[in-house]
């Protein structure tokens, strides 16, 4: 186990001493503890910075399961550290901020830093992994610790409810990544990431591969919230701030986006991964912006800008797809999608962490976030209103922030996407840009709204259940970090590009770097007056005009009935599961036991029938059949008349005298075919159960003692024959198919020479195969003691009541 | 010789057994039942007796003894059941 290894587990061991540290050391807050976990893997993970930079990858491996191909490979390259850093910087921004976010006296902070830390070290483990089922144990804690962190005010119905919600949609897509992987060891016979991606091209002939492509990105969509699984992520908005900072902004949305782009070298030459990614994020970016105008919610706004915006970087990563398809580099306009997509992802981390923090601090600060109450904050908290707005123009994109751009960028892209003559992209690929532009659009109205509505406008502080003041300065210093990042990177974009963008797109595109050519990674203000220039333009021309107008449109959004909303879907689908599920166990497990017998019979009659006439295994050999003597024909017609008495009988004890017949009918067949210890034994066996039965009808209950005869149903009776007819032609067949000489004559030659007994049957019984006497002794036994206990402790329990 | 004697004497008592399980089927009354249950039981020993000599076996004897002891506990029992409502009676010091 190497020092990397030991980074990535130590969330883990630190998550250990967590609740030691809450119960000895009360004074100090526990938050201040956990700071140095991340800190300290920041720093280890500056560290690898030059070398991925220089083009270098690091693998460690430790062996877990090495005869299933299951080890620990830790794989460090340019992809992989920038999430790590994003993980551990970010990690140490959002610690620092909860210890001043949650108070240590009412809050269970054990719980809150045992779950983050967990989810930290999943986290770290799915970016750093490089076995694929390594990655999924990783990818399954992370929904867990998140599961637990959105339901950490456990006695709230919503975030039990919003818990409940992102746990069921991102296993379900856990668990489809699972079906994914599986299929992709079938195809390459291996876990590991790294070869996967160099049989690539082997790899898309074969026919799991569709099926593996539309699994694994199943589970990415899921976890990063893409139409239609985005429903989840506005009802986790119940977690503590810091945790909708950390997890749902920053961190584990983006393990499907980290999901998609370390699949791309696996999976990107197909046409289907380009539409799929491409089509879904373009889509969730619309929508995502589209509905996060209609909240009122500050934390739901950012829920929906989220969604949007990992939609945005979604599809710059399936329109990154498209440079593959393109050997030349020098003019290769679609790797700037690429590019375009982890600028974004690091811009969006940036921003989306500070505008969290900063709604923490305005919800801290006033006692609410409905924006229908807030306004007029901005003298009382003009630190907190900087952040929000250099947030929110970064993110309508507007310069000089770091989210314009990765903005102009992402335009650029999309314009680009028509001119891409495969996969019909040419035709259908002016839905691109129009669907980019209008949700920019409306990323530009609640951007400008999360603004506008929160810190200018009307003042209404009747209306606020704290009076609001300036936060302390600690809860500041995380937002004010992350804000001075924005800047700087819209600044100095450039300062990125070689160290972290450079080395995460050859990750991503590992087949361009290997045909010899360098990426190149430039990203600069101005670059004349292109289209996107003028798209921008557009964007905050219309989006000034649409959110001066707002009052008069917003009553769209009242058109859709709630019942056909995605959310009013799931709520439908998951209570019809529950009432179906509960109409079926209630439909078929009626609690009778003929019911259940009926089930039992006629399975063993389908099966059995139709296993005989379709495998043709039917056979009537009359070769080997005996002779037929009269006294047997009398005998099974006793018989028979017997059996039928019992089911026609008027009275009980008809039917206790008919199975007694029945019984002795076959001792007597017992002594026609040569078996006296069988006939003697089955007359003394019938004697007593009869006696038995007749036990019993001595003490059934004076109500049932009525004298009726069985009724009879058609459903029953056909039952009944077919078995009767299933059991018959079985015996036929196999009485037609023996094959094999009886092993009898060894007994019939060794009963005296080996056993020294003249009565084959009890030598058999108590000499060759004696073990099964012994335990059919226990069975007797076990039964005469079962009855004792029965009859014994029943008396017992009515002398006690 | 002897076996066409034995056959002719089976199927008489196979005949006479059919009778017999006509009355135990008809009843009318259980004691009907029941005499008739023992009679059967007795026409099996024949039965059984007859074809030991069919067989040429002698080992179906003790089958015949366990029949005869049978039938006669059987029909007790019947008749203490009819009578008193139960065959083993509970704290006969009462």
């Amino acid at each position: 186990m190497s020092l990397l290894h030991l980074a990535i587990v130590l969330p883990f061991l630190a998550a250990v001493f967590i609740p030691f540290l809450f119960k000895g050391l009360r004074t100090i807050h526990t938050g201040w503890f956990v700071l140095l976990v991340p800190l300290a893997l920041f720093i280890y993970f500056i560290q690898y910075l030059p070398l991925t930079g220089g083009g270098q990858t690091v693998t460690k491996t430790f062996q877990w399961i090495p005869s299933l191909g299951i080890d620990f490979t830790a794989h460090v390259d340019g992809l992989g550290l920038l999430f790590a850093l994003l993980i551990t910087g970010i990690g140490t921004l959002v610690v620092l901020y909860s210890i001043y976010y949650l108070a240590k006296e009412k809050e269970a902070l054990h719980n809150f830093y045992v779950y983050l830390l967990m989810f930290m070290g999943a986290m770290l483990g799915v970016v750093l992994s490089d076995n694929l089922i390594v990655l999924y144990m990783f990818w399954e804690f992370t929904s867990i610790s998140s599961f637990l962190l959105i339901g950490y005010w456990y006695d709230r119905e919503r975030s039990r409810y919003g818990a409940q919600k992102s746990m069921l949609i991102t296993v379900f897509g856990g668990l489809s990544m699972l079906g994914g992987i599986v299929l992709l060891y079938l195809m390459g016979g291996t876990f590991s990431i790294q070869e996967l991606a160099g049989m690539s091209g082997t790899l898309i002939t074969d026919p799991l591969f569709v099926p593996a492509l539309l699994l694994i990105l199943l589970g990415a969509f899921t976890k990063s919230a893409q139409f239609p699984f985005h429903i989840w992520l506005p009802d986790a908005m119940e977690a503590p701030t810091p945790v909708s900072a950390y997890l749902h902004s920053a961190t584990m949305v983006k393990a499907g986006i980290y999901l998609v782009a370390r699949m791309s070298p696996v999976f990107a030459e197909s046409g289907l991964w380009l539409w799929l990614v491409a089509g879904f994020g373009i889509f969730t970016l619309f929508w995502g912006s589209f509905n996060a105008v209609k909240k009122t919610d500050l934390k739901a706004i950012l829920a929906f800008s989220t969604i949007s915006q990992l939609g945005l970087i979604m599809s710059l990563l399936g329109v990154g797809a498209a440079a593959l398809h393109y050997d030349y580099l020098d003019e290769n306009i679609y790797m700037i999608a690429t590019i375009a997509a982890v600028f974004h992802l690091i811009n969006h981390a940036t921003f989306k962490g500070a505008l969290f923090m900063m709604v923490g601090i305005v919800d801290h600060e006033t006692g609410t976030r409905d924006i229908r109450k807030l306004g007029g904050l901005v003298t009382l908290m003009p630190i907190t209103f900087t952040i929000a707005i250099i947030g929110s123009f970064s993110m309508a994109g507007i310069p000089p922030f770091n989210g314009f751009l990765s903005k102009e960028m992402f335009l650029a892209a999309m314009i680009s996407i028509i001119e891409v003559d495969v996969f019909n992209l040419n035709t259908w690929g002016y839905l691109f840009p129009v669907l980019a532009w209008v949700g920019s659009v409306f990323t530009f109205v609640y951007s400008i709204m999360l603004v506008y509505k929160t810190f200018l406008g009307k003042a209404q502080f009747e209306k606020l259940p704290k009076k609001p003041h300036e936060a302390p300065i600690g809860m500041l210093i995380s937002p004010l970090i992350l804000i001075a990042l924005v800047i700087v990177f819209g600044f100095f974009p450039n300062l990125l590009s070689n160290s972290m963008i450079k080395p995460a797109v050859e990750a991503i595109l590992p087949a361009l770097g290997d045909a010899g050519q360098e990426v190149y990674v430039n990203i600069y203000f101005w670059h004349g007056f292109t289209p996107e220039l003028f798209m921008t333009l557009g964007v905050v021309l219309i989006g000034i005009v649409l959110y001066s107008t707002l009052p008069k449109w917003q009553g769209i959004y009242n058109r859709i009935p709630e019942r056909l909303t995605l959310n009013g879907f799931y709520d439908k689908g998951l209570a019809g599961s529950e009432t179906g599920g509960y109409r079926l166990t209630n439909g078929v497990m009626s609690g009778f036991m003929r019911t259940y017998l009926v089930y039992i019979f006629s399975f063993f009659v389908a099966i059995l029938l139709a296993t005989l006439f379709i495998r043709g295994a039917f056979l009537f050999d009359t070769a080997d059949l005996a002779q037929i003597e009269p006294y047997e024909v009398v005998l099974a017609i006793v018989l028979a008349a017997s059996a039928i008495t019992i089911l026609f009988a008027k009275t009980r004890l008809m039917s206790f005298i008919s199975l007694g017949a029945v019984g002795y009918s076959i001792a007597l067949f017992f002594v026609f075919f040569g078996a006296p210890d069988l006939a003697l034994t089955q007359l003394v066996i019938e004697t007593v159960s009869v006696a038995l039965f007749l036990l019993c009808f001595y003490h059934l209950p004076e109500i049932s003692r009525k004298e009726e005869r069985m009724g009879f149903r058609f459903g029953n009776a056909l039952l009944a024959v077919l078995v009767g007819l299933t059991v018959t032609l079985l015996a036929f067949s196999s009485f037609s198919y023996r094959s094999f000489e009886s092993i009898s004559q060894y007994h019939i030659e060794n009963v005296y020479d080996l056993a020294a007994g003249g009565n084959m049957v009890n030598v058999i019984l108590v000499d060759f195969r004696g073990f099964d006497t012994l335990f059919e002794i226990a069975v007797l036994g076990v039964a005469a003691l079962g009855i004792y206990a029965m009859i014994r402790f029943r008396a017992v329990r009515s002398e006690n009541e | 010789m002897l076996d066409i004697v034995v056959s002719i004497a089976l199927i008489a008592v196979v005949l006479s057994m059919i009778g017999i399980v006509y009355r135990v089927i008809k009843g009318p009354s259980t004691a009907d039942r029941v005499i008739a249950l023992d009679s059967l039981g007795i026409s099996l020993i024949s039965v059984i007796g007859l074809v030991s000599i069919l067989l040429r076996t002698s080992v179906f004897l003790e089958v015949i003894l366990l029949l005869g002891i049978l039938a006669f506990i059987g029909t007790v029992a019947f008749s203490k059941f009819i009578e008193k409502g139960e065959i083993i009676q509970r704290d006969r010091h009462k």
